[in-house]
């Protein structure tokens, strides 16, 4: 295994000091997801506007790195998109496998977010950690699939 | 019994000759297997395979006869005397189960209570979870920061509504050995019957049934160095008189009619359909192991390695266990500061270091600690100090990717 794949410095420096870290007052959904397995939770606060942009975006909770990494870089990429970008965002990095990336270009990414997707696309190598990387998206896929 | 001797038990696991530079100290999750065990399974598929209690057959009668062997060798390597019998399950948690439901079932009213402890795995609160359908009430004796069990509470909590105690003998977050005979002498003077969870103490401590004394004790044949796929229920023989069965089947009744069925009256009645023989007989090898070692030496010989890593321990900063017992088998769980439990574990697997990671089943007592989750160690005979040296090793290189 090598672990400076899996603990890049994207991850690391994610880690210690997580973007969108907190609960934003201005929330009008949110959804606390939990995965058993570890014990780890995370709750994701958002504001969706009128013109279905996300208007503003935080989590909380305690997980692992790589959770904690997921969730940050995660509510980076979605800040200020568009619930349908944002959906297709979110169906494309779950369904994503871990040999292949491909960025087509109605994804609407820029270079910094596709290179932050690459970087955890990279850890589905380590199959015992998917579900850490995957709770965040999943937690913010139920958000707007139920809403 | 040296060192040296315990090097050469660890020659009779395949495992660590298939997986070299293994260091497993997740036996507290499963422990390993011996090929004593292994080649029982194999020989009674290969060469002596019967199901037992339906044929008429030798291969049936044989087949039957070792069965019952193994329960009588349980019998007398827990010492238990005349008053118990043995049933067999699929594991540790269905024979939890099959108390917390049949007791339930029969004895528990509404607002009756069940008590339990802060330390128990999920195994050991679940089932009794259930009967809070019946309007149950469950109090947990609570644990100190150190982990053990406060006593004045459970001498406090005791009334004339409590109907059971159900209690973990060794916890598996902190290795807490439960103060398990004072419980049980308490609770039966005031007539309470007391089921232990043993799952982390047979292959670990000396356990006495007839000096504990209990109305139940369970525990699992894979922690014991035997097989997956059976469980081991040593129960008061009234109980099996008091008790409804907890799953119905061939094997179990003994006249069934168009309207009315009555049940088998000893151990049968709760084994219903084919049980696990081959897994169940190969207990057989797995006791034998401890017996040729004993447990006495067993326990010797991991406190000398757990005493080894306390040691190594208090030069280690940053670290914060969980619990810290007077008296402990041989486990502890910990966290390195600033890093999560599974990232830890992570790191240690890159070095072949087998942990487990996680709440352990045991969320109750981790959100006691105010924690999601910590990394456990736990030993098994297989282990020695330099698998503590690599553990440390590791836990310095974890330290030093997270820049701690």
């Amino acid at each position: 295994m090598n672990l400076n794949k899996l603990y890049q410095e994207l991850i690391t420096d994610h880690s210690k000091n997580p973007k969108n870290f907190g609960i934003n007052k201005s929330y009008n959904l949110d959804y606390r997801g939990h995965n058993p397995f570890c014990g780890d939770e995370l709750h994701i606060y958002l504001n969706l506007n009128k013109n279905k942009i996300i208007e503003n975006i935080s989590f909380s909770g305690s997980g692992c790195s790589i959770a904690i990494a997921s969730a940050s870089i995660l509510t980076e990429i979605v800040k200020l998109k568009k619930e349908k970008e944002i959906k297709n965002i979110i169906s494309f990095f779950l369904n994503t496998s871990k040999d292949k990336i491909y960025f087509s270009k109605n994804l609407g990414l820029n270079e910094k977010e596709k290179l932050a997707i690459k970087t955890l696309n990279s850890i589905k190598k380590y199959p015992l950690r998917i579900k850490c990387i995957n709770l965040a998206w999943d937690v913010l896929k139920l958000i707007l699939d139920k809403k | 019994m040296n060192s040296s001797m315990f090097y050469k038990i660890k020659n009779e696991f395949p495992i660590f000759k298939k997986n070299k530079g293994l260091v497993y100290l997740d036996s507290a999750n499963s422990s390993q297997k011996p090929q004593s065990v292994i080649d029982s399974i194999s020989n009674f598929y290969s060469s002596e395979y019967s199901n037992i209690g339906r044929g008429i057959y030798f291969l049936a009668g044989n087949a039957l006869e070792k069965y019952e062997k193994t329960k009588k060798i349980i019998k007398k390597f827990l010492n238990t005397g005349d008053d118990y019998e043995i049933v067999f399950t699929k594991n540790a948690t269905e024979a939890l189960n099959l108390v917390a439901s049949c007791y339930g079932e029969k004895f528990i009213k509404k607002n009756d209570e069940i008590l339990l402890t802060e330390l128990e795995h999920h195994s050991n609160y679940v089932p009794w979870h259930f009967l809070r359908k019946k309007k149950a009430i469950i109090k947990f004796i609570p644990a100190n920061f150190k982990g053990e069990l406060n006593l004045k509470y459970f001498k406090n909590l005791i009334n004339s509504k409590t109907k059971i105690i159900s209690i973990v003998h060794i916890s598996n977050v902190t290795g807490a050995i439960n103060p398990i005979e004072e419980i049980i002498e308490t609770a039966k003077r005031k007539k309470i019957p007391v089921c232990i969870d043993g799952t982390q103490a047979i292959a670990h401590h000396l356990v006495d049934i007839k000096k504990i004394n209990p109305d139940f004790y369970v525990f699992s044949g894979h922690k014991i160095y035997g097989p997956t796929g059976v469980g081991v229920l040593c129960i008061k023989k009234k109980w099996l008189e008091y008790f409804e069965p907890f799953l119905g089947g061939g094997g179990m009744v003994e006249e069934v009619n168009y309207k009315n069925i009555s049940y088998a009256n000893n151990y049968s009645k709760f084994e219903p359909g084919t049980m696990p023989v081959a897994e169940a007989t190969s207990l057989l090898s797995s006791i034998d192991l401890l017996n040729k070692i004993t447990v006495k030496k067993i326990v010797e010989y991991e406190k000398k390695i757990l005493d080894y890593a306390f040691d190594k321990l208090k030069f280690e900063k940053n670290i914060t266990l969980v619990g810290n017992p007077k008296k402990k088998g041989s486990l502890f769980s910990f966290n390195i500061d600033g890093i999560h439990a599974h990232d830890v574990a992570t790191i240690l697997d890159a070095d072949k270091i087998a942990v487990r990671a996680g709440h352990h089943c045991c969320q109750i007592l981790h959100k006691k600690f105010n924690i999601s989750s910590s990394v456990r160690v736990s030993l098994g005979v297989y282990n020695c100090e330099e698998d503590i040296d690599k553990l440390f090793e590791s836990i310095k290189k974890c330290k030093k990717i997270f820049n701690i």
